[in-house]
């Protein structure tokens, strides 16, 4: 598979939020306006891609020399939490600006299942360095893609007339499988 | 608090899923038939429970400051002890619940009851809170699963039920379904809550206003 395809697959076809169901715990929560939806956005894109290189490398070169395999969901998890807390401390230091704009989102990355999962995914699918980082790419701004269109429609919310049991986290799944079979439009693209 | 009211307060009043809607990732990617959201049921009850008994048995062990990073390794441990038996023993179910599996880490419920109720309260009521939690997860894994296989594939726990003239809608075991029957279900749930709790206050006016006669 080449990278082109893997960047459209991932951002498109199979994205992650619509078809792969990662990362629907922010998709829901943090969706309510657009400009909280485009700082979650650009704090995942980082720290996924960082994320996905580092635990390729502890999974090719530790785990899998020591054959410990088998740990790999332990120490991933750890991995993922203790950069989140590096990039935190790193942006409070060095860009104080960017730390103000992602710095609320970025211990709700932790939990974040898109990490974790892209982690997975990239060594589950064999992934050489280069389509890991093109694979975290695509799923990241698949992942921002998502938000963003759910937190355009989620602004209108307000001035809709929505029956009361209705409101909130209910209507909010309605609206997000109505998009979801929009995006299975783009199945057979590649 | 009695351990009764523990339970039904993690299967019914507290209910992750239709009340508080956290770990949906996991419970919307398995449920295409019910056996599938019975497994993830049991393994998320599985991996609770244990994870409850260990905070709760350290609570006193584990300084504060690192509590977080400490739970989530004794989660990480009861993942891995599930999925390493899910591969051995049922590696059909494995195989179809797949990167879900670890992905119960992350589910934030777990995490959740860790901190807010294990590391605070004795064994006994940590395992109860994990068990009633466990199984109202299941709970909504199940009716999700047994109604987008009934309406999506026109069987239940792999049984037809409508003969060979069936078409089946295929989009609700395909992922559109699993958001839209979960806001259904969200939203019934909620319905009935509110119509619960008016009567509720009725009845209180109501007694109140004999009282003020009296």
């Amino acid at each position: 598979m080449n990278l082109f395809t893997i960047l459209i697959s991932t951002i498109f076809i199979n994205n992650y939020v619509f078809a792969q169901f990662l990362g629907i715990c922010p998709f829901l929560g943090v969706s309510n306006k657009t400009e909280t939806a485009a700082g979650m956005g650009v704090a995942v894109t980082f720290v996924v891609t960082l994320s996905s290189v580092i635990t390729y490398v502890v999974h090719h070169y530790i785990l899998a020399n020591l054959g410990l395999e088998y740990l790999q969901t332990i120490v991933f998890i750890l991995v993922i939490a203790a950069l989140v807390q590096l990039v935190e401390m790193f942006l409070k230091k060095s860009s104080p600006g960017l730390y103000r704009a992602l710095g609320v989102y970025l211990p709700l990355i932790t939990t974040n299942c898109i990490v974790l999962g892209v982690a997975i995914l990239n060594i589950d699918n064999n992934y050489n360095i280069i389509e890991t980082i093109v694979n975290a790419l695509g799923a990241s701004i698949g992942f921002a893609i998502a938000l963003l269109l759910m937190a355009g429609v989620r602004e209108n919310f307000e001035l809709a007339d929505i029956p009361k049991p209705l409101q909130g986290f209910p209507i909010s799944l309605i609206t997000a499988g109505l998009m979801s079979i929009a995006f299975l439009g783009f199945s057979g693209l590649v | 608090m009695k351990l009764s009211k523990v339970f039904y307060n993690g299967l019914i009043k507290e209910n992750t899923i239709f009340v508080q809607a956290i770990g949906l990732c996991g419970l919307l990617a398995v449920t295409t038939s019910a056996i599938n959201g019975l497994a993830m049921g049991i393994a998320v009850i599985a991996v609770t429970v244990g994870s409850n008994l260990v905070v709760s048995l350290l609570r006193k062990i584990i300084p504060n400051k690192i509590r977080i990073p400490a739970f989530i390794v004794v989660i990480a441990t009861f993942v891995t002890v599930v999925q390493m038996f899910m591969k051995a023993y049922t590696p059909d179910l494995d195989r179809a619940l797949g990167i879900f599996i670890p992905l119960i880490v992350v589910n934030c419920m777990i995490l959740g009851r860790a901190e807010a109720f294990a590391s605070k309260n004795g064994i006994i009521p940590s395992i109860v809170d994990g068990l009633g939690m466990g199984l109202g997860y299941t709970l909504a894994a199940v009716m999700l699963g047994a109604i987008r296989e009934i309406i999506g594939a026109g069987s239940i726990f792999g049984i037809q039920l409508f003969g060979i003239n069936f078409e089946p809608a295929l989009i609700f075991i395909m992922p559109p379904g699993a958001f839209i029957i979960l806001g259904i279900l969200m939203g019934l749930f909620n319905y009935f809550r509110r119509k619960k709790e008016s009567e509720g206050i009725k009845e209180e006016t109501l007694d109140e206003f004999i009282y003020n006669i009296d």
